[in-house]
């Protein structure tokens, strides 16, 4: 199953990565090289076969429901490329 | 009395542990002698940053305790860490672009499972960007040069090489390629790596080192750069199966900060080393003898097999059904669940930010800039399989392949088996620039004997089994039962004093 050029554009939008013209062939060649690579797969039977959630067998481990954490601000600001006040700072977000 | 530096070096981890709990050395020379021959291989760009510091600031508290009798599982041992780990206030960028600057404010579990023991941190280790790679060269800080010298090299010629571009030295494998090039060029005495697809094995396989993906859930993933949290997994590169046996024994363990984390205790798995190998049933799978194989490796699988076999085992021939399926299965789950770890790299709250016209751009703009060329290929990939119309097709199919796989397994040690020993790579190492340029795949293949015991959750260890005709390093893999590292350690340990003990490149770097 290969994609064109207009799913190319549409799976970048989506993986919010932004691609150029110039790039979209490239790309193109690049992904359908995988996907025809992987297209053995479909050929497999699979039916009555559950796909698997868990690697181990393991329970979710559970714990008490309280606050063991935060109050940490400032570490949690320390990377940041922009911030002020105690918040992150990005473009406007909301029109 | 001051020994020798080069001496210094030359012992394996466990020699050094009992060299300095003898107090013939201290850790403090030990591990000058190490930061040397560090400085001495910038070349080689095994390390992207160094603690030098930090690491004779810890040697000097490890030589307190030792001479207090107070010595750790790891007292004084000077190793190197994955740049995937997060190391407190130390550069931890999984050797991407996007994450410039980074600096975590907390450390791993595993990490600090080794300081808990005593060693002591030389610095973060080179890999590929976002452990996506075989090679190392995805690395934002450039690839890697193996410390094996390339067939018919001069020492000239491979200077040159260092000093240039690196194009036709060897790449020590990958996305491990910092710490097995640092083990094996003697710059650490040991490595914590990481595996997903064959990041530890395929590594130790091409530089004559050994590496083992402990079962999913052995250790703890809290603090490290995810890639495919289903298959991630910590373990250590070191130079022989003694020493990486001593490290999994501390980097192993329950952690309540990882769900996935299995609350089972931790083996002394030191002690499975040297143990007889009698009565031991090992497989040999018959899938993963593939048309065209390099007769060399097929040659080695055999070798290993009777040495197995003149130690005591039972040698028998398994099936493994959908081995063929692993790979292409491999190729749609780890980047489908890569497209969702990677989406918090954001430009918000750490690393590259670039600017944008609003919210969106700037989240389009961080990550084409940050990401490199096979991330994005895979985020792609991965965003395309979970996507609306496709994600029954590709992603729940592979998923359930990945049942059939592990399927295949139980059934093989149900009869008996206790492990399976297959090759670890289809060649041995390649060269820098050689592959992966034309076709992505072509890298891809050089995982086709790894990537089903991460599919499969099951633990591996690769076992250096000597020298190619050609001189460069050729490993064997053992497969064995979830949380049987115990049995492996005993295998791998077979298998390299079978093959005449591990064999060290010498120096032309420096």
């Amino acid at each position: 199953m290969a994609v064109d050029q207009a799913a190319v554009r549409r799976i970048a939008h989506l993986a919010r990565i932004a691609v150029t013209d110039a790039e979209v062939p490239h790309l193109q060649d690049e992904i359908n090289a995988i996907l025809a690579f992987v297209e053995a797969l479909s050929a497999v039977d699979v039916s009555g076969v559950e796909p698997m959630t868990s690697v181990i067998p393991m329970r979710l481990p559970m714990r008490e429901d309280e606050v063991t954490d935060g109050e940490i601000e400032p570490a949690i600001l320390a990377n940041a490329p922009l911030a002020e006040d105690g918040f992150f700072l990005v473009p406007k977000v909301i029109e | 009395m001051a020994t020798d530096s080069t001496e210094l070096t030359s012992l394996t981890l466990a020699e050094s542990r009992d060299a300095l709990r003898s107090r013939r050395i201290s850790s403090v020379e030990l591990t000058e002698a190490h930061l040397r021959a560090i400085e001495r291989a910038k070349g080689l760009n095994a390390f992207v940053a160094t603690t030098p510091e930090r690491a004779l600031e810890m040697a000097r508290a490890s030589d307190a305790r030792l001479a207090a009798g107070a010595a750790g599982p790891l007292e004084g041992l000077p190793v190197g860490v994955k740049d995937l780990y997060a190391t407190k206030g130390v550069h931890t960028q999984a050797c991407s672009h996007i994450l410039d600057r980074f600096t975590p404010p907390y450390e791993s579990t595993v990490t600090a499972h080794l300081w808990r023991d005593g060693a002591a941190m030389l610095g973060k280790l080179n890999m590929d960007e976002f452990a996506m790679g075989s090679s190392n060269e995805t690395s934002y800080y450039g690839p890697v040069a193996s410390p094996w010298l390339p067939p018919n090299w001069s020492v000239e010629q491979a200077r040159a090489a260092l000093a240039g571009d690196k194009r036709g030295l060897l790449t020590p494998g990958g996305s491990s390629g910092g710490s097995a090039a640092a083990v094996a060029a003697r710059l650490c005495l040991a490595a914590t790596a990481s595996d997903t697809g064959g990041s530890i094995r395929q590594p130790a396989a091409f530089t004559g080192t050994a590496g083992i993906k402990p079962t999913y859930g052995r250790c703890s993933r809290y603090g490290m750069v995810a890639f495919a949290s289903s298959l991630d997994q910590a373990g250590p590169l070191a130079r022989t199966v003694r020493d990486c046996a001593i490290m999994l024994r501390s980097m192993a363990g329950a952690d309540p900060k990882d769900s996935t984390c299995a609350d089972a205790p931790v083996p002394d798995y030191e002690a499975a080393v040297g143990r007889s190998v009698k009565g031991l049933t090992i497989g040999i799978p018959r899938e993963y003898r593939l048309d065209g194989m390099n007769a060399e490796i097929e040659a080695l699988w055999r070798r290993g097999a009777d040495w197995l076999r003149a130690a005591g085992a039972r040698i028998v021939d398994v099936s493994l059904p959908n081995t063929r399926h692993a790979l292409p299965a491999y190729y749609i789950v780890a980047p489908a669940e890569a497209s969702s770890n990677l989406a918090r790299y954001d430009g918000v709250r750490y690393g590259l930010r670039e600017p944008g016209a609003d919210i969106v751009e700037l989240y389009e703009n961080t990550r084409a800039k940050g990401f490199g060329a096979e991330v994005r290929r895979r985020l792609m990939i991965g965003t395309y399989v979970l996507s609306a119309g496709y994600y029954d097709a590709y992603y729940v199919r592979a998923q359930k392949i990945r049942t059939l796989i592990k399927r295949d397994f139980e059934t093989v040690f149900a009869a008996g088996v206790d492990a399976i020993l297959t090759p670890a790579t289809p060649s041995p190492a390649f060269g820098i620039g050689e592959k992966g340029s034309a076709d992505p795949v072509e890298m891809y293949l050089n995982d086709v004997f790894t990537v089903t015991v991460n599919m499969a959750g099951l633990p591996g260890l690769v076992a250096s089994a000597g020298l190619s005709a050609e001189g460069l390093p050729l490993g064997l893999q053992v497969i064995g039962r979830p949380f049987d590292e115990e049995t492996l350690f005993t295998l791998g340990h077979a298998i390299e004093q079978s093959a005449g003990g591990a064999a060290w490149p010498k120096a032309w770097w420096e």
